[in-house]
C-alpha cells in the first residue's frame, strides 16, 4: 500500500523547525488578522482611528514640557517638540508590537486551543497590524516636520532618511523576537506578563526618548549603544532632523542583537507552540 | 481497501495531575538548584516521594488505528474516555506525548462552533476569518461564499456583526462555513448539539453527502446517538483512553450504552457487582458458573450459582431477567423453588434460550424467596453474567434482523384454527 502521507504530527519539534512556507500559505489569514484587529478596535468608539494620534501627541507635549522646558533634556538647534515627536512614534510602535506579541499565547488562548494554523500568524499579525497606528502617526509627524523645514528651525534632513525602512523593520524584528520570548515564557510562567507593561516603560527610559544621547556619559557609551533599540531611534532623529549622529559600527552591532534576538525568540517559540494548550 | 486518510499509531497523552502548568518560575529555579545539588526537591509536599508531586495521567493511553479515505467514523466514549483529546491531537491543536499521527491532506476541525468568529465583525467578514483559520484562501472562500450563506440561512443577516446573532444562527453560520471547506478530512466534536432539528438533519445530510460523494474523511464525536448512528460507517468506543472497540456502529453503541464489559465469561464475581438497595444480606449471590458460554441455538444455558446462606430455609427462587446487547429488557423467567442450607449452597439452573435469537445477553439475577404469600428479595445483582448464542439459523434463507424484529422468536404460528385449552 502506498503509504504517503502529507502531514506528520510528532510529539516534539526539532530545535529548529521552522515551516515558513505554511506560513506564507496562510498569509490571507495574515491579512484578516490584521484587519481584524484594526476593525475590532476601533468600533463602537467615536474618535476612531483619531486615537492612534492623540496618545503620541499627548505624550510627546509632556515630554515637551516636562524633560524638555522644565528638565531641560532636549538639546538646543531643532524644535523641542519635533524631537521628542520623532523618538515617541517609533517607540510607540516598538513597544507597541511588544506588547502586542508577548500576549500572544495568552490572549488567544481560545481560539489556539481549537484549531490549527501556524502559530506565528499570530505574532506576525500584530506586527504588521501596529503598522496601521503607526502610518497615521507617521503622517503627521511628516505635517509637523513639513512645517518645520518650511520655517528655518534648524531642522536638517539628511540622506539617511533612506535608512528610514531598514529602522522600521528593525523595531518590527526586535518588537516580534522580544515578544514571542516573553510570550513562549508566559505560557507557563505568568510573572514575565506582569512585567512586560513595567519593563517596557524602564525600557523607554534606557533608549535616548526623553533625552539626547548627549547626556550619556562617554564612558557608559559603549555599554548604554548594546541597547539594539538605541541606534535605531538615534537614527531616526539625525536623519530627519540631523541632530545627534549616526555611528556605523554601534548600527551594525545592534542589527546583529536583533538577529539573535529574532532567531532565539522563533525558536522558542516552535518549541512551545506544541503543546502551549495545555500548559497555558 | 481504499486509501489510508489518518493514521494513528502508539499515540499516548499525558497530562500531569494537580496544579497543571502552576509552577513559578522561583519554584522551577529551586527544582533544579536541588536538582543540581543532588538535594531533595524542596518543593515536594511534605512525604510525597520525588516525582510523584505531579501525578499522571494518561489520557490516551496508547491508541493505534486507521481511518480510511471516505469513511465517517464516530468516536464515543463515556466523559473524560479521551475523545476530545483524540480530536485535539488530530486537528494539531497540542501535541501527543508519544506516538505518531499522520495525515493526507487539510483538516478542519470544528472543535467548538464559530473559532475564530469575533464579536464586533460582521457574518460576511467573519465568514472570511473564519474560513482562512481553517485554511481556506480569500479566493476559494469568495467562490463558495454564497452556497455558505444560503445553506446556512443567512443573507438576511449576514452583514450584521455577530455579537447581534441568536446561538442557533452563530452554529449554522460556522457550520456551514466548515462544511464548505475542500478539506480531505473533517473533525466534528458534537458540532450538531445545538440548532433546530431541522438544521441538525440538513447538516448530517450535507456530511453524509461529503462522506459519500466527495469521498472526504469524518470523524464525529457526540454523545447523541442516533446521529452517531446515521453518520457514521464505523464506530471507535474509547474506555479510559484506551480503545475497546473498533468496528460495527451498533455494537459499538451497545457497548458504549451499557458501559459493560460485554465479553462473556465462564466465571463471575458478584462481590463487585452492582447492586440495589433493599436487600436483606441474609442470603448473598457470591458467583457464578456458566458451563458454557457461548452456546448454539438448540443448547440451554446451564449455570451454577453460589449463595451464602445465614440459616437453612426454603422457598427460594431465582427472578432471571433478561437483556439484549443494547440494554433493554427481553424478558424474565422464574425458577422452580429450591432450598438453601446454613453455609454455603450451590445450585445448579438450566436456562432454557430456545426462544432466543442469537447475540449477545446479558441478566440480571434476584434471589427471592416465597413467604406468607409474598416475595421477600433477598440479594440482587445488575447485570450479573452475559452470554453469547452462537449464529442464528436461517429463517426461510433470510437472516434474522434483530435491530427490527427484536430477540425474542416466538413458536410458528399455527395456520387454521386451534381450540383453546
Amino acid at each position: 500500500m502506498n503509504e504517503k502521507f502529507t502531514t506528520i504530527i510528532q510529539p516534539k519539534n526539532g530545535w529548529f523547525e521552522l515551516n515558513l512556507k505554511e506560513l506564507l500559505n496562510y498569509k490571507d489569514l495574515i491579512i484578516l488578522f490584521v484587519k481584524r484587529n484594526f476593525t475590532a478596535q476601533y468600533k463602537q468608539t467615536i474618535l476612531g482611528p483619531a486615537w492612534a494620534i492623540i496618545q503620541p501627541l499627548i505624550t510627546t507635549v509632556i515630554f515637551t514640557l516636562v524633560f524638555g522646558n522644565i528638565a531641560g533634556l532636549a538639546p538646543s538647534g531643532v524644535p523641542t517638540f519635533l524631537f521628542y515627536l520623532s523618538a515617541n512614534i517609533i517607540w510607540q510602535y516598538f513597544s507597541g508590537c511588544l506588547t502586542q506579541t508577548s500576549s500572544t499565547f495568552t490572549a488567544n488562548a481560545a481560539i489556539l486551543g481549537k484549531v490549527y494554523f501556524p502559530r506565528l500568524v499570530m505574532p506576525v499579525s500584530s506586527v504588521i497590524s501596529q503598522l496601521i497606528p503607526f502610518a497615521i502617526q507617521l503622517v503627521f509627524f511628516i505635517i509637523f516636520w513639513v512645517y518645520y523645514l518650511v520655517v528655518p528651525s534648524g531642522v536638517e534632513p539628511n540622506w539617511y532618511i533612506l535608512l528610514f525602512p531598514l529602522i522600521i523593520l528593525q523595531l518590527a524584528m526586535l518588537g516580534l523576537g522580544f515578544g514571542v520570548i516573553i510570550s513562549a515564557c508566559t505560557t507557563k510562567y505568568r510573572d514575565l506578563a506582569m512585567a512586560v507593561g513595567f519593563g517596557t516603560q524602564l525600557w523607554m527610559y534606557a533608549t535616548p526618548i526623553a533625552y539626547d544621547i548627549s547626556m550619556i556619559p562617554e564612558k557608559y557609551l559603549a555599554l548604554y549603544m548594546l541597547n539594539p533599540v538605541t541606534p535605531a531611534v538615534m537614527a531616526m532623529r539625525y536623519a530627519f532632523l540631523g541632530t545627534g549622529y549616526f555611528d556605523l559600527k554601534y548600527y551594525l552591532i545592534s542589527w546583529i542583537v536583533t538577529i539573535v534576538v529574532l532567531f532565539i525568540g522563533v525558536v522558542l517559540f516552535s518549541r512551545i507552540e506544541k503543546t502551549f494548550a495545555d500548559t497555558v | 481497501m481504499s486509501e489510508i486518510a489518518v493514521k494513528i499509531e502508539n499515540v499516548s497523552k499525558e497530562y500531569r495531575l494537580g496544579a497543571i502548568g502552576g509552577t513559578t518560575l522561583r519554584d522551577d529555579l529551586q527544582r533544579l538548584k536541588a536538582k543540581l545539588l543532588k538535594k531533595e526537591d524542596p518543593t515536594l509536599r511534605i512525604g510525597a516521594k520525588s516525582g510523584t508531586l505531579n501525578e499522571r495521567f494518561l489520557a490516551l493511553d496508547d491508541i493505534s488505528f486507521e481511518v480510511h479515505k471516505g469513511e465517517a467514523i464516530g468516536i464515543i466514549g463515556h466523559n473524560g474516555a479521551g475523545k476530545s483529546t483524540l480530536l485535539k491531537l488530530l486537528s494539531r491543536v497540542t501535541a501527543p506525548t508519544k506516538g505518531t499521527i499522520s495525515f493526507n491532506g487539510r483538516i478542519a476541525s470544528m472543535l467548538e462552533v464559530g473559532t475564530g468568529f469575533h464579536p464586533e465583525l460582521t457574518g460576511r467578514e467573519n465568514v472570511y476569518m473564519n474560513g482562512a483559520i481553517l485554511g481556506m484562501s480569500k479566493d476559494e472562500i469568495t467562490e463558495k461564499f454564497d452556497e455558505i450563506v444560503k445553506f446556512a440561512e443567512m443573507e438576511k443577516f449576514i452583514d450584521t456583526p455577530v455579537k447581534r446573532y441568536s446561538s442557533g444562527m452563530y452554529v449554522k453560520l460556522a457550520f456551514s462555513v466548515a462544511a464548505h471547506l475542500d478539506s480531505e478530512i473533517m473533525i466534528m466534536d458534537e458540532v450538531l448539539a445545538v440548532g433546530d432539528v431541522n438544521f441538525q438533519q440538513k447538516c448530517l445530510q450535507k456530511m453524509r453527502k461529503v462522506a459519500k460523494e466527495e469521498g472526504r474523511t469524518i470523524l464525529y464525536v457526540s454523545h447523541n446517538m442516533t446521529t452517531i448512528k446515521n453518520l457514521c460507517d464505523r464506530c471507535v468506543v474509547l474506555k479510559k483512553g484506551k480503545i475497546i472497540f473498533d468496528g460495527d456502529v451498533d455494537e459499538a453503541i451497545s457497548i458504549y450504552s451499557n458501559d459493560f464489559n460485554l465479553t462473556s465469561k465462564k466465571e463471575y464475581d458478584f462481590s463487585q457487582g452492582k447492586r440495589i438497595d433493599g436487600i436483606t444480606n441474609e442470603y448473598i449471590l457470591q458467583k457464578g458458573y456458566l458451563e458454557k458460554n457461548t452456546i448454539n441455538l438448540k443448547e440451554k444455558l446451564n449455570f451454577t450459582l453460589d449463595i451464602n446462606a445465614c440459616r437453612s430455609d426454603k422457598d427460594f427462587l431465582l427472578r432471571y431477567v433478561v437483556f439484549n446487547s443494547t440494554g433493554n429488557t427481553i424478558g424474565t423467567a422464574y425458577s422452580k423453588f429450591f432450598d438453601l442450607k446454613e453455609g454455603d449452597n450451590s445450585i445448579k439452573f438450566t436456562f432454557d434460550t430456545k426462544k432466543l435469537v442469537s447475540g449477545k445477553y446479558m441478566v440480571d439475577l434476584i434471589l427471592c424467596q416465597y413467604k406468607n404469600e409474598s416475595q421477600v428479595r433477598h440479594d440482587i445483582v445488575i447485570k450479573a453474567m452475559a452470554f453469547d448464542i452462537e449464529e442464528s439459523e436461517i429463517y426461510y434463507n433470510m437472516k434474522w434482523n434483530s435491530n427490527g424484529w427484536g430477540s425474542i422468536k416466538f413458536d410458528d404460528i399455527i395456520v387454521g384454527e386451534e381450540k383453546n385449552g
